[in-house]
């Protein structure tokens, strides 16, 4: 699975670039910035290149790989960034997560029965709303496994309670997410809690197979009472940014206040023989500042509040900034960089040495020809820029067909790899990539050009006439 | 007539591992417009370096080389080139063409050296390919074309730039004799229009073909003599027959 938006935006400035840089050279060539000279030293590059077919490409290949492998390599760079940024944007890159964490010797307690007290609180919350500045938007949400079942039907899911705000469709930027009806809305908090619920897809397709949800009622495991669908959210993707990968597509919402009245504040578990209870009072918060400078100040704040009114020893909260993702991501690309630039110089290297040592080769072929373009008036300068012009001309044909094998790379091994292992390697073209990946084969030409075509120009006419 | 061209005490040497070997030891000779000279002499006798210093491909060790008004002997090496593409043509015993290139493309190398490639001098060309009678081979490359017809091309080459003196090195020594013939009479045919034609050859009947003979031993000008032309040009000489 790629970002198929970026890559076909990306495809219109890589098809715009090609083609001028195809239409450019064209339109030169018939007007009298490119001189009969120019002209007749990029056709006999272009023949010399066709006569030795073989010989060309092979001298070119490290070109061609050179720069296929670097703009693959910033694809795939850029793609990790590229999905790294989707994930913080569908997070909210202006979110600060606060979490409520189960202390260590809570979750240690071999008691048979214990009620774990612990977490965020109601006076956290309305602390944060009161304290803190830059706030666009707070959410409180309560969140609890259970299972999901229809009033009528056997069916059972087993997914996620999340209780929470109307505000949840701003915080997490939902509105164009909703499939069929409606979000959680004001009314249904105020001025009585409604027993109404919004589904995630997974939950829609598993307990209501080609039927409506809308209208239809769902309970959750040990509660009787049954909540009313009134919104059905779109496929969305999984996060990684509040810890462990959320799948909000088993998620059900419900309000905040409904949620309070249907549990309390406790929480009752059975496991393996254990009976435990929680209290917690909020599970998350979500704050959302108006830029993404405030983010950082904004979350040592919090911390701030958070040590200074909860227990020191037992730390039962934690906060997740995705902006990290975001830093993290940035050090993965420029890892990608780094080694593109390596491999850029290794290919330059590589590249041009092969250039160079098929341009001596030439050059020594074609002793009497430089012998016969001397005597009919070739300058030196004329005779260097010649075979300049044939070693770009090799190293732009190699150049171009480097791109080809990168896009070739781009597109064929995230679908091999998604194919054959199951895991997805995004892949995002990065456009100057390309360009600069085709200009350094370019100037590489250029470089490792020059110094067999000054030797070809330093020949001496008479001798290089008897050249056999 | 005038001088075109005219050398003065002109001496090359060559440094080598066996020491100063001295190829030219002061040649004087003048060379009229419409000349036809041959050059002869045996092996080392300094006249291929004489063509050498004439073609402007080399530069004398002392001494003058006047080309119309122009001392050519201290020229820089592109001032030489410049010289080369437009006031000399060339025409040499193994033909010299590009083997990429095409009759017409080859015809047109020194005028791209002066710039003067386009749709007017296109048209140059391939009269003139016609007029060494290449007109039905002008997409022909030089491995299509006979030893003849290939120094043929050489001599429309050597025309397109107009110049004023044609320096042949034994053009007709890889030819047989019909062929060597048919191109002695296209050289006549071109002196009999006015061009200046120095050649150098060893052979006695190719020498036969020029209007003063000069003979060369030890780096000197051993004789100098003009003559009346054996050979007289056939009635359609710039069409020979073709093999």
């Amino acid at each position: 699975m790629m970002s198929f938006e970026n890559i076909d935006l990306n495809l219109v400035y890589i098809a715009l670039g090609a083609m001028t840089l195809v239409l450019l050279p064209i339109f030169l060539w018939h007007t009298p910035l490119v001189g009969a000279k120019t002209r007749n030293s990029i056709s006999t590059a272009i023949r010399n290149l066709w006569l030795h077919k073989l010989r060309s490409f092979l001298s070119v290949l490290g070109i061609i790989i050179g720069t296929g492998a670097v703009i693959a390599l910033m694809a795939f760079g850029e793609g990790s960034m590229q999905d790294a940024l989707d994930d913080i944007k569908r997070q909210g890159a202006t979110n600060i997560i606060v979490m409520s964490v189960k202390p260590p010797e809570e979750a240690t307690s071999t008691r048979r029965s214990f009620v774990a007290k612990y977490g965020l609180t109601d006076q956290d919350y309305n602390r944060f709303q009161q304290t803190l500045p830059n706030l666009v938007a707070t959410l409180p949400m309560r969140v609890f496994a259970a299972e999901i079942r229809p009033v009528i039907e056997s069916r059972m899911f087993q997914g996620r309670v999340v209780g929470t705000t109307a505000h949840y469709s701003t915080v997490y930027q939902i509105q164009d997410r909703i499939e069929r009806g409606r979000f959680l809305e004001e009314q249904d908090e105020n001025p009585v809690p409604r027993n109404v619920t919004v589904i995630g897809s997974a939950i829609a397709s598993t307990l209501f197979p080609g039927e409506d949800p809308l209208g239809k009622s769902i309970k959750f495991s040990g509660k009787d009472r049954a909540f009313t669908i009134v919104g059905v959210l779109k496929d969305r993707t999984p996060s990684t940014s509040a810890g462990d990968i959320e799948d909000y597509n088993g998620d059900v919402y419900i309000p905040l206040a409904a949620c309070r009245s249907l549990l309390g504040e406790l929480v009752v578990f059975r496991s393996s023989g254990m009976r435990g209870a929680e209290q917690v009072q909020l599970n998350r918060i979500v704050l959302t500042v108006q830029v993404m400078d405030q983010v950082r100040p904004t979350s040592e704040m919090v911390r701030a509040q958070l040590e200074e009114y909860h227990d020191r020893n037992k730390r039962d909260w934690e906060i997740k900034v995705p902006l990290d993702k975001l830093e993290q991501a940035e050090r993965t690309r420029d890892r990608y960089r780094m080694q593109m630039a390596m491999i850029a110089g290794i290919s330059l290297l590589v590249g041009g040495i092969g250039i160079m040592n098929i341009m001596l080769a030439t050059v020594t072929e074609r002793t009497r020809e430089i012998g016969i373009r001397r005597a009919l008036g070739a300058k030196r300068g004329d005779i260097t820029f010649q075979f300049l012009v044939e070693a770009v001309v090799q190293t732009t044909v190699g150049g171009v067909m480097g791109v080809g094998l990168g896009f070739a790379v781009i597109y064929a091994v995230p679908w091999l790899v998604l194919r054959y292992f199951e895991e997805r390697i995004p892949a995002a073209v990065h456009v100057p990539s390309v360009f600069m990946a085709f200009f350094v084969a370019v100037v590489v030409g250029v470089l490792f050009g020059w110094y067999p075509s000054r030797r070809a120009a330093r020949l001496d006419p008479i001798e290089a006439l008897r050249h056999e | 007539m005038s001088a075109i061209a005219r050398v003065v005490n002109l001496v090359k040497n060559y440094n080598l591992e066996g020491g100063l070997v001295q190829a030219l030891r002061g040649v004087n000779l003048d060379f009229e417009e419409g000349d036809f000279v041959a050059l002869m002499g045996p092996s080392g006798s300094g006249k291929s370096t004489l063509l050498n210093l004439l073609g402007c491909l080399d530069r004398p060790s002392a001494g003058h080389y006047y080309l119309g008004n122009q001392d050519v002997s201290q020229m820089d090496d592109d001032q030489l080139s410049e010289i080369r593409s437009r006031y000399l043509g060339f025409i040499f015993q193994s033909y010299n063409l590009i083997a990429q290139y095409t009759v017409v493309e080859n015809i047109q190398v020194p005028l791209l050296y002066q710039g003067k490639m386009n749709q007017q001098t296109y048209h140059r060309c391939v009269r003139l390919a016609q007029m060494v009678g290449l007109g039905d081979r002008l997409d022909h490359r030089p491995t299509q074309l006979s030893g003849g017809q290939q120094q043929r091309v050489a001599i429309a080459r050597s025309l397109v730039n107009n110049p004023h003196v044609i320096l042949a090195d034994e053009a007709t020594g890889n030819l047989d004799t019909k062929t060597s013939i048919e191109i002695m009479e296209l050289l006549t045919a071109l002196n009999e229009m006015g061009k200046t034609i120095i050649m150098v050859t060893h052979e006695n009947d190719i020498a036969e073909w020029a209007r003063r003979v000069v003979r060369m031993r030890d780096g000197n000008v051993e004789s100098d003599e003009r003559k009346r032309r054996v050979h007289r040009r056939p009635t359609n000489p710039l069409v020979g027959s073709r093999r």
